[in-house]
């Protein structure tokens, strides 16, 4: 067995764009959930309106910051229709809500009616809307090697996607941890622990959580973004598991704690790429395809979501008495 | 804080359930009464204002004209065949418009020809007089569904080629069409579907219902147990090689068999653990997961046929319906109104409301809750199996995801109806059918799914108790 390769791979998972996108969706979802006890189970949803607000505007020649712009108001409105409804009501309804809404933004997306604007199940072409982002790269074109990693300095999985990538990373861990002690964020986590106490103080519960909402549907979208700009626009491969893969991040690293999201993302990822390749050195394809290999990896996932679940909800970083995850 | 049901409560939905309920049996008795039989022609055909042509070239995936292969059409003008002629075309004239059912004989293809997509036949055109429909279908290796497989693998830079989809979702159905013009033998039509879909969708939806009524739980994975019922069938039709009704009914008991041995394995011990429904909730997502891909697993991404014949259409009035949609929705309605008797009416189920009412009362009084949940478990998983056999022939085949995709529009059946409720899940089940099906009358067939989850956030915006709940509990 080649462990080089094999530890080159994993390694190379723990700092790839895709993991960035993940932790900083993730991070987005701790502020829903971790902090204000909000079941966003929608949050694909959120990064593909981001992927397609960003990808759309540019190929409608916009330039960068105001693609950004665009995916992050369709991201703001998405929140407020999805909010407006349901954070009066018990969690669960949100909880469904955010799944079929986001599932709305992918049949809408995927619809053959809307070819011309969204590619439908096809989707759109990486390199329809990655030229403004490369081109604000200062670092030229060629590729360098840094040790066994060997990437391209700006296109595409490029090492300028992953500088600013986790750039937004550290910026929304700042975000958080500042949010965490301030006193807008001391409320947020009231309402997660006692919705009526809150109330009782005279603090408005809904706009709180319609703030909170928002803001972690922002940070999806751009995580959407990132998530979007190494490969293409595809609406079928950003629907319900990934959402699912999102959540089993931050229990992994533990809700509400700063570092949780990021510390599950790498984790996921450079395990899930271990016990894939492991797999495909020790297995031979006649007795798994490699498609069954790839089926298998998410089973276990979806096994570890579980056991999480019940027997270390609080994940890895995570304190099990600030915790109480539970439907109010 | 419990939530309630209110079956009880007023007799006028009992009454509306009931006549529900006598309606779709009314539909399945009703006269089957074939369309005429008009003579084979092969002339070819020019359309004028009195007549109209479908017609279609048939080529191998060679390129080359596949010749003798046999079509069916059937619709308002009658029943006719052709046959395709030596340069593969094939037409046919018809003399009145609507909706026509092409069916392509798989047996008299070419040797070693298949249908490309075999869920698309047969398919159906729609006429207008003077006009000329075409109905093609394409040859070469079945592409079945590809798996939106959702993780990060491939850093690509060009999308992947186009994913097939999702059951229900880019397959028609037979007897339904999308676009065109809105005139009344399609709104006839395309509610007639509806109801089939509708009380196929309640199925599945009663069991979820149920088990939120009496545990408190959401249960995302209640999609997966829609799914194994359909590819349980599969299993025992196309790999055992058992008749379909021993296969359907094999199928529906393993199905029942797994929710008694998933509350024993999982739902009873958290519940003796008391962890918190969000944490419960959850796991049932992380079930979910696990179940998809274990379908994935053992039986590929592709979609899978429980029958291979082409089901054969009856014309009742203006609508065109399979006779096994028919036979199906006796089979739901059978099932349904046995599910209501036995909760109306018997000591148990008088004991399941008691619990969904109120689970501590209940035992207070000497009801067997923990009894009474692994009940509904068992019931919920059948129904939902039997759901999961009927809707895979009904949608022409199943896959690995028709239950997660069917899962959201359960929930907006069961939060119209009120959460809990079972009567209020078969009500909202057949208003989310007839939304469904009415919607592609208006809207691309494949955007149809996405007006029925409108339609719950609507409903949870302006009435979030659903038609039957009760308004206190929510909150």
């Amino acid at each position: 067995m080649d462990w080089e390769r094999i530890l080159t791979l994993v390694a190379g998972e723990l700092f790839a764009p895709t993991t960035a996108a993940y932790a900083l969706a993730a991070i987005g979802l701790n502020i829903h959930f971790g902090l204000t006890g909000l079941l966003n189970f929608g949050q694909a949803g959120f990064m593909l309106l981001g992927a397609y607000g960003f990808a759309v505007s540019t190929i409608a020649g916009y330039p960068i910051w105001l693609a950004v712009l665009v995916a992050v108001a369709c991201s703001v409105i998405f929140a407020l229709i999805l909010g407006i409804p349901t954070l009066k009501l018990r969690g669960d309804y949100l909880a469904i809500v955010t799944i079929a809404a986001a599932e709305i933004v992918r049949i809408v997306g995927r619809s053959t009616a809307l070819t011309d604007v969204t590619g439908a199940s096809s989707g759109l072409r990486g390199d329809s809307y990655k030229a403004t982002f490369q081109a604000l790269s200062p670092l030229g074109d060629g590729s360098t090697a840094l040790g066994p990693f060997s990437y391209s300095n700006s296109s595409s999985n490029s090492w300028w996607l992953r500088i600013v990538g986790w750039l937004l990373v550290a910026l929304a861990c700042v975000l958080v941890w500042r949010l965490l002690r301030s006193p807008w964020g001391r409320v947020l986590k009231g309402i997660r622990e006692d919705e009526d106490a809150v109330r009782s103080l005279g603090k408005n519960v809904y706009s709180y959580k319609m703030q909170a909402l928002v803001l972690g549907g922002v940070i999806g979208s751009i995580a959407g973004i990132i998530y979007v700009l190494p490969r293409a626009v595809q609406p079928d491969s950003m629907g319900r598991p990934m959402t699912f893969w999102v959540w089993t991040i931050l229990l992994l690293g533990g809700a509400a704690t700063v570092f949780g999201p990021v510390i599950g993302s790498m984790v996921f990822w450079a395990v899930l790429m271990l016990i894939k390749t492991v797999m495909r050195e020790v297995v031979p394809s006649t007795v798994l395809r490699a498609e069954q290999i790839e089926q298998f990896g998410w089973i276990i996932v979806g096994v570890t979501l579980m056991l999480l679940v019940i027997f270390r909800p609080q994940g890895m970083l995570g304190d099990k008495k600030e915790l109480a995850i539970n439907v109010r | 804080m419990r939530r309630a049901t209110s079956m009880d409560r007023s007799p006028l939905t009992r009454a509306t359930v009931l006549a529900a309920l006598a309606a779709m049996l009314g539909l399945v008795l009703a006269t089957v009464g074939p369309g005429g039989t008009a003579a084979a022609q092969t002339v070819a055909c020019a359309p004028d204002s009195g007549t109209a042509c479908i017609t279609g070239t048939l080529r191998t995936s060679a390129g080359q004209p596949a010749v003798g292969v046999a079509l069916e059409v059937a619709g308002p003008g009658g029943e006719q065949q052709v046959t395709s002629g030596p340069d593969g075309r094939w037409s046919l004239p018809v003399t009145e418009a609507g909706q026509y059912t092409v069916t392509l004989d798989e047996a008299t293809l070419p040797a070693g020809e298949t249908l490309r997509d075999p869920a698309n036949n047969p398919r159906t055109v729609t006429v207008s007089l003077g006009g000329v429909a075409a109905a093609l279908f394409p040859l070469g290796t079945p592409t079945g569904p590809a798996a939106p497989s959702g993780g990060a693998t491939g850093d690509g830079d060009a999308p992947p080629p186009a994913t097939g989809g999702e059951p229900g979702l880019d397959n028609t159905v037979p007897g339904t069409a999308s676009g065109g013009g809105v005139n009344w033998d399609r709104v006839a039509q395309q509610a007639s579907a509806g109801l089939v879909f509708g009380t196929l969708l309640a199925l599945a939806s009663v069991g979820l219902s149920l088990i939120f009524g009496t545990t408190g739980l959401s249960n995302f994975a209640h999609g997966e147990q829609v799914s194994l019922g359909g590819i349980l069938a599969y299993v025992f039709t196309q790999l055992v090689g058992l008749p379909l009704l021993v296969s359907g009914a094999i199928a529906v008991a393993l199905a029942a068999a797994s929710g008694y041995l998933q509350d024993a394995a999982i739902w009873g011990p958290l519940r003796k653990r008391r962890v918190g429904m969000t944490q419960q909730l959850i796991v049932t997502i992380g079930l979910a997961v696990t179940l998809q891909y274990v379908f994935q697993f053992f039986f590929g991404a592709g979609s899978l046929r429980i029958v291979r014949s082409n089901p054969e259409t009856v014309a009742l009035g203006p609508i065109l319906i399979t006779q096994q949609s028919l036979i199906s929705l006796g089979i739901a309605a059978a099932a349904l109104g046995g599910v209501s008797y036995f909760l109306v009416a018997t000591r148990v189920g008088r004991a399941t409301r008691a619990v969904s009412d109120n689970p501590a009362l209940a035992a207070a009084s000497g009801i067997g809750v923990d009894g009474i949940v692994r009940m509904v478990w068992t019931i919920g998983a059948g129904l939902a199996g039997l759901g999961g056999v009927l809707m895979g022939l009904y949608l022409n085949a199943t896959a690995w995801n028709m239950g997660s995709t069917l899962l959201l529009l359960m929930f907006a059946a069961v939060t119209l109806g009120g959460l809990g409720t079972a009567f209020g899940a078969l009500a909202g089940s057949i208003v989310i059918g007839l939304v469904v099906e009415l919607s592609n009358l208006v809207i691309p067939s494949d955007m149809r799914y996405a007006g029925a989850l409108v339609i719950l956030i609507l409903v949870l915006l302006f009435r979030p108790q659903g038609i039957l709940g009760r308004a206190e509990r929510v909150g």
